[in-house]
């Protein structure tokens, strides 16, 4: 029985491998082949990995005991007279810990990556309860926020599936509404630009203005469908009309030899703020003053004159979306990446401390003395190296998983690189319209809004 | 104004795809699948008069497609891609009564997005996909409710 404890012992993340390695413990698998076949393999690329509970040991001995100490969490489907497969009550111990960590980081290996997809479906692991529960997701869920400025805001979220995170990004960048310029009205352009070349400069400049007026006062303008109607369909609240007049002329006080074509000449560059707003209507009420509509930089160079030359347009502005034209994404960039996991299994010492720390951006590896206790407990592998330097991971955000740490041979088999699957650090780069973080909390909405109303569609359809 | 084009379009080709009958059946009695289309009929029918009034004559933009059974069906979502599909395929997936759920794009060029879903016998596809959806607007609540509560104290303690 000493060789099954040792099993037991060594069950969190034994090796198989080895294990079947010692002829005697082969003979005692052999003869519990109802333990063996509830071993828990880990897919196949964790290095023969095997999670091995000590509950299947135990059953081994007396399967009866184990049906009596870990009783199937009753499910709600259970009731349901019909089989299914993934409920069918098998005896199994639910995953340690440990175990459920494990499960969560993506392996990352010189060459390759492993265990990349979820596996929290019902029926992967046999025995376990992973169907969807709302009260289960928010306790495991979590948000903690980085960095919150208008113009940028980095969050976690932890805890969530990467469909479900991509689809939030996916809405920031081409669902969520902003106000652009969409039509331009070219009365005289003798600019050197062209027409359309100017019109596009001109739809990609980022605009702002009251909240309230932009987010629930504007609307989308729909083209009508009787197309002789177009010009009946501009409201104060679907258009918002701008102006942009301007004529390069001499400057008559310009000092004699000048050659800086701005003090030459009135007008010589053109920019965003030269940009006039018109407002019509309720327009007034909504956007005056600090909240008037205004280009977000004004410094934004449009063109650029010569005496004589002028420009002078309007222009209509719309409320769209991004999938149709990128001028409308409320952002410059959203993107996630995984959380970076850092595991020095044995110790890195001394030079090579150093040595490592390089390996990665600053202040993700740091630099501590080897303590008294450390080096007076056996088999830590800090014996007689007391105050030395040894390397420990201090902030693993801040890693790119470069891999640079694998690529050199005395960090061989001493560290684990990963990425934890269920943690997305977001960045989101507003361009002025929105508040960054309201911009992920309009994602959230919309994606609920689409469920709403698509569910109402699938009542419908049944009918 | 080529999106409202499109949609014309669009709806114009459903209509024709419904009245082929040559579509591909399942190996399964096809009379199962109306019993079970009344049954869903009564409980849709009390929320109906709210929705009506709030949504802009939006047209049916979901549709089961032909050869589809009670436990396996396919349904073709217009105007839908990558961002609701696979969230969507995701929480159905989670459903333990479901035995099998994808999503498919057919081709980029058109806005449409298939859902198969397979279920056991103790549910229905159409059962399946609604509570998928409902289960998707219950997590957007709890992501929103967190996601303020973070922002808030991180607001506090940065100040």
């Amino acid at each position: 029985m000493s060789s099954l404890k040792s099993i037991e012992k060594a069950s969190v993340l034994g090796c198989l491998h080895s294990l079947f390695q010692s002829p005697e413990l082969t003979q005692k698998l052999k003869a519990h082949r109802s333990a063996a076949s509830r071993m828990q393999a880990c897919k196949p690329g964790t290095g023969g990995q095997v999670f091995l509970d000590s509950a299947a040991v135990q059953a081994a001995r007396d399967p009866k005991v184990l049906l009596q100490e870990f009783p199937v969490e009753p499910t709600t489907s259970s009731a349901n007279p019909t089989i299914n497969p993934n409920l069918v009550a098998m005896p199994h111990k639910p995953p340690t810990k440990e175990e459920l960590e494990r499960r969560k980081i993506v392996g990352i290996h010189e060459e390759t990556i492993t265990d990349v997809t979820s596996t929290d479906f019902p029926g992967h692991y046999p025995g376990e309860d992973h169907s969807w529960d709302i009260e289960r997701f928010r306790r495991g869920f979590r948000v903690e926020f980085h960095q919150n400025d208008p113009f940028e805001a980095s969050f976690s979220l932890i805890g969530i599936d990467a469909s479900i995170a991509n689809a939030f990004r996916r809405i920031m960048i081409a669902d969520i509404p902003t106000l652009a310029i969409e039509t331009v009205f070219i009365n005289n352009n003798t600019s050197v630009i062209q027409d359309e070349v100017l019109s596009h400069r001109l739809g990609l400049i980022p605009f702002k203005g009251g909240y309230e007026g932009l987010h629930k006062f504007l609307k989308p303008w729909r083209k009508p469908d009787d197309e002789s109607q177009v010009n009946n369909s501009y409201y104060d609240y679907n258009t918002v009309s701008l102006r942009l007049e301007v004529k390069c002329e001499h400057n008559e006080k310009a000092a004699p030899g000048e050659t800086d074509p701005t003090k030459l000449y009135k007008h010589a560059h053109v920019y965003a703020r030269d940009i006039e707003f018109c407002p019509v209507g309720r327009q007034g009420k909504y956007f005056s003053g600090e909240n008037a509509i205004a280009p977000v930089n004004p410094d934004i160079l449009i063109a650029k004159l010569r005496p004589g030359q002028e420009i002078s347009l309007s222009m209509h502005m719309h409320k769209g979306v991004g999938s149709d034209h990128a001028k409308f994404s409320p952002v410059a960039t959203a993107s996630y990446r995984l959380m970076p996991v850092i595991q020095i299994e044995q110790p890195i010492l001394g030079r090579d401390a150093e040595k490592f720390a390089r390996c990665f951006p600053k202040g993700v590896i740091g630099l501590e003395k080897v303590t008294k206790k450390e080096a007076a407990q056996k088999g830590s592998g800090y014996e007689g190296h007391q105050g030395e330097l040894k390397a420990v991971v201090r902030d693993p955000m801040r890693d790119t998983v470069s891999r640079e740490c694998l690529r050199h041979d005395e960090f061989k088999g001493k560290v684990k690189l990963g990425r934890r699957r269920d943690h997305f650090i977001y960045l989101v780069e507003s361009t002025g319209q929105w508040k960054s973080d309201d911009i992920f909390l309009a994602a959230v909405e919309h994606l609920k809004k689409r469920a709403q109303s698509l569910e109402k569609q699938v009542i419908n359809m049944v009918r | 104004m080529s999106r409202a084009r499109s949609k014309k379009e669009e709806s114009a080709e459903i209509e024709s795809d419904i009245a082929m009958e040559e579509a591909p059946t399942s190996h399964q009695p096809e009379d199962e699948m109306s019993v079970d289309q009344n049954e869903d009929e009564d409980a849709g029918d009390v929320e109906d008069d709210e929705d009506e009034e709030e949504e802009e004559e939006e047209g049916q933009r979901v549709r089961l497609l032909p050869g589809s059974t009670p436990t396996a069906a396919s349904f073709e979502f217009l105007n839908e891609g990558h961002t609701l599909g696979n969230a969507l395929r995701y929480i159905i997936m989670r459903n333990p009564d479901v035995e099998f759920c994808a999503y498919a794009i057919p081709h980029p060029s058109e806005a449409k997005m298939n859902v198969r879903i397979q279920t056991f016998e103790c549910t229905t596809a159409i059962q399946a996909l609604e509570k998928g959806l409902r289960d998707l607007q219950e997590l957007c609540d709890v992501v929103s409710e967190k996601f303020i509560d973070a922002r808030q104290k991180f607001a506090e303690n940065s100040s």
